[in-house]
């Protein structure tokens, strides 16, 4: 178990594409921290070069104490799941968890041991004299994560290791590969385009985007102070409602239509403000703002209401008990808002956030 | 897996669309191999005039000829050193490609081009490099103290022809291999490399077992091609010489019809010749494949 110090890292490709620009960060020791971007933007590039596969164009990786960049994949002391699983189809689950070790020169005695245990931990007793090619898309998913478990390994590194998995798989892997990495404590880094995998297994996200860090939190502090546009649009489901506004003494108005009063803080002017989906309300009294209904998406547990308030598109999670009508109001409280730069698309700090954050 | 099934209307029209290829497979097959099978039971005199019914004769001189049972020795020594120097060689080649870093483009396509060469001209070319007189090679091998002559020594005989004969099989087996190396997803030597093996211990632990489908395949396509398509490497090379070193079965089949006019016992040999391979190819087939397919 280590520490994982990323200094400055970049890669640039032969052409001058750049896939990951001065990335930073500070992994501790037994943390599980989840890379998490839509395709192209450079996460799986990072975890590459963590792991050796990829060579560092700029920057230092350090793992425990040792600056990795020029070490060998195999001597990072790592072990890593990939999203095919890249289990050896010729060699049993048992050769498949023992192949690392025996490289390693580890005793006979001492494979038995680990593998067991591994076996055990992860319930594939049963499948140890099978061929991969005999078993289910979960079951090879365990057999992956028994290949890195068995090593004993300084970090674990997963590339989207569950994308392969049906819907349902997913959901119950995840709480697996959660449980295993408390109990196991081993320094973690996962690399997936789900956000719901990045709020649910993260002891901290890194929202990456062009290759660059857009915010580094944890979860919840993602979800309810997110740094930027880029990000308030990418975690959570369904994205933050965005919309161009201008604030003209502590009132936040859309298109000319005033939607909140007494926001403090925030200097006048044009800016992008934020809201999420379950922090709108139907007005109780006449005082909202008109919302045309478009469409509704019945989750179940709430209701998802699409529709638009003076010509912008905006998604409410109602409570599906709230009856509809075509001719709603709906209020937002001002507290509820997000404000972020309109160029750049920065969060504007408001002294709210100082309770929210850390 | 579903199998699409058409359905004709008329009876007579899927015999219709089948006839040209029975048509081919008839005359330039089944007919000869018929011929072969019904003249290796017949004695013909070199004139053709007269046709002796002789039995089994044939195929029971064939076991008392000191030359045939040379030919099927030289044989067994040609073929697999053909198929596993090929085989050899191809699968290095590609191997090489694999941790190529530029020019790879340029480096299979001047690979493939051997290929198109045709058997003779690779006999010739190879005739040429190795001939005592006028050869490149002979006059290197002198610098280092041999003298090479495979007009008299049997060894060296062999060696051009085995050369000579796999040398544009190298470049069919390279493609192969090429293939069923970019077939091994990358993850998957990733991991292995993740695992602690070194590039060596990868070869022989991962990919060489995954290629082993590829392997087999080739063994047998290279096996039969050593056997039966190497009559004109050795025509224009050694002529089965010196001394019947290099007179491999499917030459001493050319050699006795056709120089020899022995007609019946040619054709006993190539029924014998033909045998060999059909039951070489089962025993592949039924036994090594079991072992190689995931």
């Amino acid at each position: 178990m280590s520490a994982i110090e990323i200094a400055a890292v970049s890669k640039v490709y032969a052409g001058g594409v750049r896939a990951v620009s001065e990335v930073s960060l500070s992994i501790a020791d037994g943390e599980f921290i989840v890379l998490v971007g839509p395709s192209g933007c450079g996460k799986s590039t990072l975890l590459r070069m963590i792991a050796g596969l990829e060579t560092i164009s700029s920057g230092t990786v350090t793992i425990g104490s040792r600056v990795v960049n020029d070490i060998d994949p195999a001597a990072r002391n790592i072990a890593m799941v990939f999203q095919n699983y890249a289990l050896y189809p010729h060699m049993s689950v048992y050769d498949n968890l023992a192949y690392g070790l025996r490289n390693r020169g580890v005793p006979k005695a001492d494979i038995d041991a680990r593998v067991a245990e591994a076996a055990r931990m992860l319930e594939i007793e049963p499948f140890l004299e099978r061929k991969p090619k005999q078993l289910s898309g979960g079951q090879r998913q365990r057999v992956a994560m028994g290949r890195a478990i068995v090593r004993k390994p300084d970090a674990f590194l997963f590339d989207e290791p569950l994308s392969n998995l049906d819907a349902k798989l997913r959901v119950s892997m995840r709480g697996e590969i959660r449980q295993l990495q408390r109990r196991l404590g081993v320094t973690s880094v996962y690399v997936t385009h789900d956000q719901l995998e990045a709020m649910t297994l993260a002891d901290r996200i890194v929202v990456l985007n062009g290759g660059r860090v857009e915010q580094v939190g944890r979860p919840l502090d993602v979800y309810h102070s997110p740094a930027s546009t880029f990000v308030a649009s990418f975690i959570g489901s369904p994205a933050m409602n965005l919309a161009d506004a201008e604030v003209m003494g502590g009132s936040v108005a859309i298109g000319g239509q005033v939607v909140a009063r007494g926001v403090a803080g925030i200097v006048d002017g044009k800016l992008t403000v934020g809201l999420r989906a379950e922090d709108i309300q139907l007005a109780t009294s006449g005082a909202g703002v008109p919302f045309v209904v478009r469409y509704v998406e019945e989750l179940g547990a709430l209701r998802l209401v699409h529709g638009s308030v003076e010509g912008r598109h905006l998604t409410m999670a109602l409570s599906p008990d709230l009856p509809l009508s075509d001719e709603m109001k709906v209020a937002v409280a001002a507290d509820r808002l997000h404000f972020f730069e309109g160029a750049s698309g920065r969060r504007l700090a408001r002294p709210a956030d100082a309770q929210v954050g850390r | 897996m579903q199998t699409k099934r058409t359905v004709f209307g008329n009876r007579l029209l899927p015999y219709a669309l089948l006839l040209p290829q029975i048509a081919v497979t008839v005359v330039f097959f089944l007919w000869p191999a018929a011929q072969a099978v019904l003249q290796s039971f017949q004695r013909e005199d070199a004139f053709g005039l007269s046709t002796t019914w002789v039995g089994l004769a044939n195929y029971l001189d064939l076991l008392d000829d000191p030359s045939y049972l040379n030919s099927l020795k030289v044989t067994a020594i040609f073929a697999p050193a053909v198929t596993l120097l090929s085989v050899g060689l191809g699968l290095v080649f590609a191997a090489s490609l694999d941790r190529l870093v530029r020019g790879g483009r340029a480096y299979s396509t001047l690979l493939v081009w051997p290929y198109a060469v045709a058997p003779a001209v690779a006999g010739i070319m190879w005739w040429f490099l190795f001939n005592p007189t006028v050869g490149l090679l002979p006059y290197l091998l002198a610098m280092i103290g041999y003298r090479w002559d495979h007009a008299l020594q049997p060894t060296d005989a062999m060696i051009l022809v085995v050369i000579a004969a796999s040398w544009k099989q190298v470049s069919y087996n390279f493609l192969f291999f090429m293939a069923g190396l970019q077939a091994i997803p990358k993850s998957m030597i990733e991991a292995a490399a993740i695992d602690g093996a070194g590039p060596v211990k990868r070869f022989f632990t991962i990919v060489f077992p995954l290629l082993s489908p590829t392997t087999f395949f080739l063994a047998v396509i290279n096996l039969v091609y050593a056997m039966f398509d190497t009559f004109p490497v050795i025509h224009a090379t050694t002529g089965g010489n010196p001394a019947q070193s290099t007179n491999i079965l499917v030459y001493k089949v050319f050699v006795d019809g056709f120089i020899g006019l022995n007609l019946g016992s040619s054709a006993a040999q190539s029924v014998v010749l033909m045998a060999i391979v059909v039951a070489l190819t089962v025993i592949q087939f039924k036994w090594v494949e079991r072992k190689v397919t995931y």
